[in-house]
């Protein structure tokens, strides 16, 4: 029964959808919610960046940039223009995939070092745009951001509504939104993988000449999975920014990058709900160490060597296959 | 009967060496060429400039009428060539039916919509695809390995495999480069049978290859070449009593 769960395609969405329902029983304060939606965001940034990383073997040092022009974008274009956020989100995320696209091109020609190079790149120059850019986007200050509007309601965490009788804290009413766009972006994920663009992504990873040579466009599929990947990391940042209310250009920036591929890497490449765990330890694990804040980034580092020595694959697959190997162990007894 | 790949004076050079040089051959539409020669003779360099992995620094290659000069190998498999590798290229993150369901790649007529929503005109394409796959594996001897991940796989199956990801292209003439190469005599004896095979259902094959025996029992015309050009082309018989080849294979 365990053995058949951990095989089914749609048995960790599910799995994720009663972690999502179950958790606010858990919770009694709003911090617990906010932080609960901040993972969620992260969560769907990676689950995008591991299309990319994990299924098709690219690397991108940069994602972070993605993720920073979706949320100056609503920022700029809600604060200072007064277009809806919604309607920003989706401009933005339309915005993001053509630059992706445009980029994508000429970079993904590259492999290994050169593409991290050329990825690490684009990231700085988009941060330093929005650092520079002061009269704009507020420069290292950071700038302040409406919140989020959805057919008239005002998202926000500091009001409560009321819903069917019930009193919802602002909180509450994020935490929700943030939980089914989560499995949203997962249920979509999953569905490109299992598919044949998914198989074709795959292959380029598994071998490029194999790909090609059975007509698979190796350059084509790259570059969709690049415009996919950014998608997903402006609509996230879009969401970051009304989440949060105000936004610095940190969220664009290298550091940021490393975290989210330090999320890819730890919770398992190519395996979707353990990228969603990699956001959760490495977004709770700063609150853990609050003490030892100067120490963030050495941890980051440590945690991604020791990931890369002692389990590759990542912390969820390497869990799967010692259940399984186990599961299997046993059977072999009772026979 | 018309020739199905035509090459003339083609020829390829690696900074000063020429590793084919002024070589001109054509195979027909449903036969087994083998190209045979020593170590270092430019049989691989041959196969990646016809396949479009290399382009030619001179000469031209024709598949049918169309000239195929310098075009990338997914548009080749486009046009019904499809190959397998001295270097096995397997996908070593996928299961070993994924590998050759990737080779029906370009039969596959979905997009981004019907993939991202999971739509039923996906599904049935999906299961097709995944039926005629098995089926090749069957067909090839691979039928053990149907649930397997490549990785769990022998070296003798994975070769094997490469051959069913090569068939379910549909290909009107696949490539073979040294599939027997590390195989023992009973899995060469298999895999000579599963050429016939091939041939039998009118797709041509066109082999490199070390073992004589084989190229000798199942080729209907053999090309031998050496330093990049052409030293014989003709029937297993002729080549077997030339004697130019006999002195380039025993350094006589």
């Amino acid at each position: 029964m365990l053995k058949s769960l951990l095989h089914n395609r749609l048995s960790g969405l599910l799995l994720l959808a009663i972690v999502i329902f179950v958790l606010p029983v858990f919770f009694n304060n709003p911090f617990h919610y906010d932080m609960a939606t901040q993972i969620a965001i992260y969560a769907t940034t990676v689950v995008g960046l591991n299309l990319l990383v994990g299924f098709a073997g690219q690397i991108s040092l940069g994602h972070a940039g993605f993720f920073g022009v979706g949320a100056y974008f609503s920022a700029i274009m809600t604060g200072v223009y007064g277009w809806p956020p919604v309607i920003t989100l989706l401009l933005g995320a339309v915005l993001v995939g053509f630059l992706a696209f445009v980029v994508g091109r000429p970079i993904l020609r590259l492999k290994g070092y050169y593409l991290s190079m050329a990825t690490l790149a684009l990231g700085f120059i988009i941060a330093i745009i929005i650092n520079n850019e002061g009269w704009l986007t507020g420069g290292p200050d950071g700038m302040p951001v409406p919140s989020l509007s959805v057919f008239g309601w005002e998202l926000s965490t500091f009001s409560s509504y009321s819903f069917l009788g019930m009193t919802i804290s602002g909180s509450l009413a994020w935490y929700w939104l943030a939980g089914v766009l989560l499995l949203l972006g997962v249920w979509l994920a999953q569905n490109l993988i299992d598919s044949p663009i998914g198989r074709a992504l795959r292959s380029v990873h598994g071998s490029e000449v194999a790909a090609s040579v059975v007509g698979v466009d190796t350059a084509r599929f790259k570059n969709l999975v690049f415009v996919i990947s950014a998608v997903y990391a402006s609509l996230m940042g879009s969401l970051y920014a009304h989440f949060q209310g105000f936004i610095t250009p940190d969220i664009a920036g290298f550091m940021e990058s490393i975290i989210l591929v330090t999320m890819v890497v730890l919770g398992g490449m190519g395996s979707t709900i353990g990228v969603i765990l990699g956001a959760v330890l490495l977004t709770l694990l700063p609150q853990l160490l609050a003490d030892f804040h100067e120490y963030e980034m050495m941890m980051f580092g440590l945690i991604l060597m020791l990931t890369m020595i002692f389990m590759p694959k990542g912390l969820l697959p390497t869990t799967q296959r010692f259940i399984r190997s186990r599961l299997s162990k046993k059977k072999g007894e009772q026979a | 009967m018309s020739a199905l790949i035509e090459v003339k004076g083609l020829d390829k050079a690696f900074g000063g060496v020429h590793a084919i040089e002024g070589l001109s051959f054509s195979v027909d539409a449903g036969q087994v060429y083998s190209v045979i020669g020593p170590n270092g003779a430019g049989k691989t360099t041959l196969f990646n400039l016809i396949t479009g992995l290399y382009t030619p620094t001179k000469g031209e290659i024709k598949l049918g009428d169309r000239d195929v000069t310098g075009i990338p190998p997914n548009k080749l498999a486009e046009l019904g060539m499809c190959r397998t590798f001295q270097q096995m290229q397997i996908c070593m993150n996928m299961t070993a039916l994924e590998n050759v369901m990737l080779g029906r790649h370009l039969q596959l007529k979905s997009n981004l919509f019907t993939t991202l929503f999971r739509l039923p005109a996906l599904l049935k394409d999906e299961e097709d695809c995944r039926d005629h796959a098995v089926e090749l594996m069957k067909f090839v001897g691979c039928g053990d390995y149907i649930d397997s991940e490549a990785s769990a796989m022998s070296y003798g199956a994975l070769k094997r495999l490469e051959i069913a990801r090569a068939l379910a292209a549909k290909p009107k003439v696949v490539l073979l480069d040294e599939p027997a190469a590390g195989l023992n005599a009973v899995e060469s004896a298999e895999l000579e049978e599963l050429l016939q095979k091939i041939a039998a259902q009118g797709i041509t094959v066109v082999l490199v290859e070390h073992d004589m025996k084989m190229v000798m029992g199942i080729s209907d015309r053999v090309l031998v070449i050496n330093y990049g050009r052409k030293l014989a082309e003709g029937t297993p018989e002729e080549i077997r009593n030339n004697p130019d080849v006999i002195a380039a294979y025993l350094g006589g």
